[in-house]
């Protein structure tokens, strides 16, 4: 594992909002190709965390460099290689899927040939064909988490963001969507993922656990437990978070 | 470039597959061009009038019938006294009310010299003032119809008369709607491209697409040229039918250069759409937007120069109607469709659009934020 | 009840907790007041014009004179000739012309008569209709001035007297209309919105499963609203009273009492669009692209409405706000009591409840 390169790396990373403090000097390194789980209870800060990290928010102390590039001051050439799909569903509603799917590739500058290709591989992938000219908005949501995700890698960014993707998803479509990420990661992309979902922490090589801003642990899963010394995840998490004093 | 292509190919997406909006742009604007007009009338005419006649000499229904006669009054009775001649008014059933006294036409051939008197309700001062100035002047020919009656046989005492001899240019029949169609067209283009930026990037930040937008890699400038041209074609094409509309339904064709008022026109949507999309970079959800939107509609269309004249309003007031786009753009259309103007004649308007275009869509650049 | 009081305090704390929106919704109808109260007027005033001279002599001079010590007037100096006239009109730069013919005073002492052309800009023909008949009285003067030792023998003059706004200032005629038109915005687009928001949100389907009349909840959305609109009513009149010297002529509780009537005729107004809706987006431009103009224009207090085509009036009699500003004036202005306007207030009530049935009824419509 020390051996290779960290492609999100972290040092104190902190932010404040007033007397608030979201994040709290979080420091901790990604590597590539990994799949990292990003845990906390909610309002622990998680997403402000990743909303740093994918350059929409700027930190208020600490340092970090994403892909290599610093996120205070190279926060376009980060957006170049990275991909995100956010808790809130972002796609388009009142377009269609394969217009979804071109709009957004197209902005992040694939052409036309790559466009075609490209889309037509996804929407086969997905078992969309008979759904590619309908409107974002008829699709169940575990379709749309799916082509969401997709979306969010067509351009093949070396690290790819995932807020909570898997919310209110059935369980079949949930390890689908995990064979998704899988796959993702095999071709090179490294994954950054936050959930709720402890089984899921458990498919993740590397987690995180964030309380009340701070990061209390890191490791793999079955580090984590040995530490803890507790059978699941879920007891881990439980030690963790009911110390925590913000929360909903 | 081929960012811009993909960013217009969504957003024409986007406004076509929303028929509702779509019809609401196109078909609102057009009924009340057509409509509007008809009610905006102000050409004083009507005005309701009764009479308190205490002389009942033939002098006196002489002056009334020629007071009826002249078209703006309509006589709404003789009431008995001025009191409850003041109760008509109070109801609302007189605008006005003259007063002859007992004893008009003896004393006035008696003594040569008598007094009428008018009560005007003067809550709406255009039509008081314009109600009492018709009155007054009937009231003139009828003195000067006395004196020819009495002095005929002293005709040449050396009396100088000045006569007034008045035209009326650019609208020789004085018709209102000339005046009043093509300022509700400014209004309308203001709303339309106004409304619609203003709450077009508040409800990709309300449904939260705009975070997906704001991690890609795309610059400012071509995301909000991708929102400011749809609309612009958009505004062209409600203006565009706006005039066919009123060519056809009012018979208002542009006299001067119609290159000179697209010209314009193309430059004041850019000022409005910055406008617009600089208020929806300030907020957080479209109500909001849509709030502040109706705060600055309010005071542009009526401080617009539209209902009431720029001319007469205090100093400060004036000045203020000068950071007021759609003052310019008021003027500028009834200069072009009424006066005929061209290039020459709107070009120190057209500079001033321009520095509003410039400023507001620069800073609506700079204060969209995709980092926060 | 209780669970009716629950409501409304939920929806209070929304409109509360929305600051900006709360600022602008208490800002926007003072901010509007004090403008429109001192800046609109029907007035006709410092109109600028150009006197062209071909003349030059005593008469000329004197009737210039005349011209510019009233304050209707500004005589622009730049502008001599015949020629540069065109321009000037075109450019928009004046709005009359006065041209003296040469010989000007020698006509009207050897002949005893002389004319003046007066040319006026007729693109808006009532400021042309006013001026012009604003020069001829200034000319008028003058001549009855000229003639001052003849004596002209049976004079009539008119003693003009202007009722309740003797300045003719445009405050008495705008507040009233300016309060029913943003009462009458604010509380529609408010309701409307509101409710639409949370259909689009689907928290409106969290609400309808409780086990609280649906028609309950949309009234509670209300309520918060009706007291908001009432506070905006009450700084609008205490703006008019203290800073632009409108005073109340009738009876403050009437006014009051006639207020929160025409407010809940918008609130159901708001309610029945927002019913109707599907979007925020459509309730917006419905309430405001379509209503602003025809609020502004129908209501009166813009165009005379016995001008109008008489399919319009008719249409006149169905916008709310052509009665609120009718109320408004007469109890402000006139010192009217509720016996000059009861008329006015039934018509209010009764659509009020036209609107509350109709949208009683859709909604049940939509439950189904």
């Amino acid at each position: 594992m020390t051996h290779r390169e960290p492609v999100i790396s972290a040092e104190k990373l902190t932010k404040r909002f007033g007397d608030f403090i979201a994040t709290n000097e979080i420091t901790f390194e990604v590597y590539k190709g990994e799949i990292f789980g990003f845990l906390g209870a909610n309002g622990a800060g998680k997403t402000t965390a990743m909303r740093m990290l994918c350059g929409l928010s700027i930190p208020s102390s600490g340092r970090a460099t994403i892909a290599g590039f610093d996120i205070y001051r190279q926060t376009e050439q980060i957006k170049r290689h990275i991909g995100y799909m956010s808790q809130k569903f972002s796609l388009y509603e009142d377009l269609t899927v394969l217009e979804n799917i071109r709009f957004f590739g197209g902005i992040y500058g694939l052409d036309n040939h790559q466009l075609k290709s490209k889309s037509e591989v996804l929407i086969e992938r997905l078992g969309l064909q008979a759904e590619r000219k309908k409107l974002v908005g008829e699709l169940p949501l575990g379709w749309k988490q799916k082509l969401a995700f997709s979306v969010s890698i067509l351009h093949e960014p070396r690290i790819v963001f995932l807020d909570e993707p898997t919310g209110g998803v059935d369980p079949v479509t949930r390890r689908q969507f995990w064979a998704m990420i899988y796959e993702a990661a095999e071709s090179g992309i490294t994954v950054f993922v936050t959930t709720h979902y402890m089984d899921e922490a458990e498919y993740c090589n590397r987690i995180s656990i964030m309380v009340d801003g701070r990061i209390n642990a890191l490791g793999t899963p079955g580090e984590l437990k040995r530490q803890f010394n507790e059978p699941s995840m879920d007891g881990v998490f439980y030690q963790l978070a009911r110390g925590a004093k913000r929360g909903d | 470039m081929r960012i811009l292509k993909f960013l217009l190919q969504k957003e024409f997406r986007q406004i076509f597959r929303n028929r509702a909006i779509l019809a609401l742009i196109l078909v609102m604007p057009v009924m009340q061009l057509i409509i509007l007009p008809l009610a905006a009338d102000y050409e004083v005419k009507n005005i309701n009038l009764s009479v308190v006649d205490h002389d009942h000499s033939p002098y006196s229904r002489q002056l009334v019938s020629k007071i009826t006669a002249s078209g703006y009054f309509r006589l709404q009775g003789y009431p008995a006294s001025l009191k409850e001649a003041y109760h008509l008014i109070e109801q609302d059933k007189a605008d006005l009310t003259l007063e002859i006294p007992r004893g008009f036409e003896r004393e006035l051939i008696r003594d040569g010299h008598q007094q009428l008197f008018i009560a005007v309700n003067a809550i709406n001062g255009t039509k008081a003032g314009l109600g009492s100035a018709y009155l007054t002047r009937i009231l003139r020919d009828y003195n000067e119809d006395i004196r020819m009656e009495w002095m005929t046989p002293t005709r040449f005492q050396p009396v100088s008369t000045i006569e007034v001899v008045p035209s009326n240019r650019f609208n020789p029949l004085l018709n209102y709607q000339f005046f009043m169609v093509p300022g509700i067209l400014a209004i309308l283009l203001t709303m339309v491209g106004g409304f619609l930026s203003a709450l077009n990037i508040v409800k990709e930040k309300e449904i939260g697409t705009i975070e997906q937008i704001n991690v890609t890699p795309i610059k400012k400038h071509h995301f909000i040229l991708g929102k400011l041209i749809p609309f612009w074609v958009l505004g062209n094409v409600v203006f565009t039918v706006g005039l066919l509309v009123s060519w056809v339904i009012y018979g208002i064709f542009p006299q001067g250069s119609i290159s000179a008022m697209y010209g314009f026109v193309g430059i004041y949507l850019l000022a409005v759409l910055g406008f617009g999309l600089l208020i929806s970079t300030y907020t957080d959800t479209q109500q909001q937007a849509m709030f502040i939107m109706f705060f600055f509609m309010m005071i542009f269309i009526l401080m617009g120069g539209l209902f009431t004249s720029i001319d007469s309003m205090p100093p400060w007031a004036k000045a203020l109607s000068r950071l007021n786009p759609v003052s310019y753009l008021v003027e500028v259309m009834r200069m072009i469709v009424l006066k005929g103007s061209g290039w020459a004649d709107v070009f120190p308007h057209l500079c001033a659009m321009l520095g509003f275009a410039v400023i507001l869509n620069g800073w609506a650049t700079l204060n969209y934020r995709k980092t926060n | 009840m209780k669970q009716f009081i629950t409501f409304v305090k939920k929806e209070f704390f929304h409109v509360l907790r929305d600051r900006r929106t709360l600022l602008i919704l208490f800002g926007m109808p003072l901010a509007q007041i004090l403008i429109f109260g001192f800046a609109l007027t029907n007035e006709i005033k410092n109109a600028r014009i150009i006197v062209i001279d071909q003349a030059k002599d005593e008469a000329s001079r004197r009737i210039t004179n005349r011209l510019a010590a009233s304050n209707y007037f500004e005589i622009q100096e730049d502008v001599m000739d015949q020629n540069r006239m065109e321009a000037a009109f075109k450019e928009g730069n004046i709005k009359l012309a006065i041209v003296f013919p040469a010989q000007f005073r020698n006509d009207l002492i050897h002949q005893n008569h002389a004319q003046i052309q007066v040319i006026a800009d007729a693109s808006d023909p009532n400021t042309a209709t006013t001026l012009t008949s604003y020069v001829s009285s200034i000319i008028q003067d003058y001549q009855t001035e000229l003639n001052e030792g003849n004596g002209l023998p049976y004079r009539i003059t008119p003693e003009v007297h202007m009722l309740y706004n003797p300045q003719l200032k445009g405050a008495p005629n705008f507040v009233p209309g300016v309060m029913a038109l943003v009462l009458m915005l604010v509380s529609v687009m408010m309701t409307a919105i509101s409710i639409v928001r949370e259909k689009e949100t689907g928290t409106m389907e969290v609400l309808l499963v409780s086990p609280f009349k649906p028609m309950w909840v949309i009234l509670a959305k209300a309520v918060p609203y009706l007291l908001l609109s009432l506070v905006n009513v009450l700084s609008i009149l205490s703006m008019s009273v203290w800073v632009l010297q409108l005073p109340v002529a009738g009876s403050w509780l009437l006014l009051f009492a006639e207020s929160t009537l025409f407010i809940i005729t918008c609130l159901t107004l708001g309610i029945f669009i927002s019913i109707k809706a599907q979007s925020q987006q459509v309730a917006m431009l419905i309430s405001l692209m379509g209503m602003l103009l025809p609020t502004m224009m129908f209501s009166g207090f813009m165009f005379p409405i016995e001008n109008m085509p008489m399919p319009l009036q008719v249409f006149s009699n169905i916008v709310p706000a052509k009665w609120f500003y009718i109320i408004v004036k007469s109890i402000m202005i006139k010192g009217v009591g509720l016996e000059g306007i009861w008329k006015e207030t039934l018509v209010l009530c009764g659509i009020t409840l036209f609107f509350f049935l109709i949208s009683l009824k859709s909604f049940k419509i939509r439950l189904e």
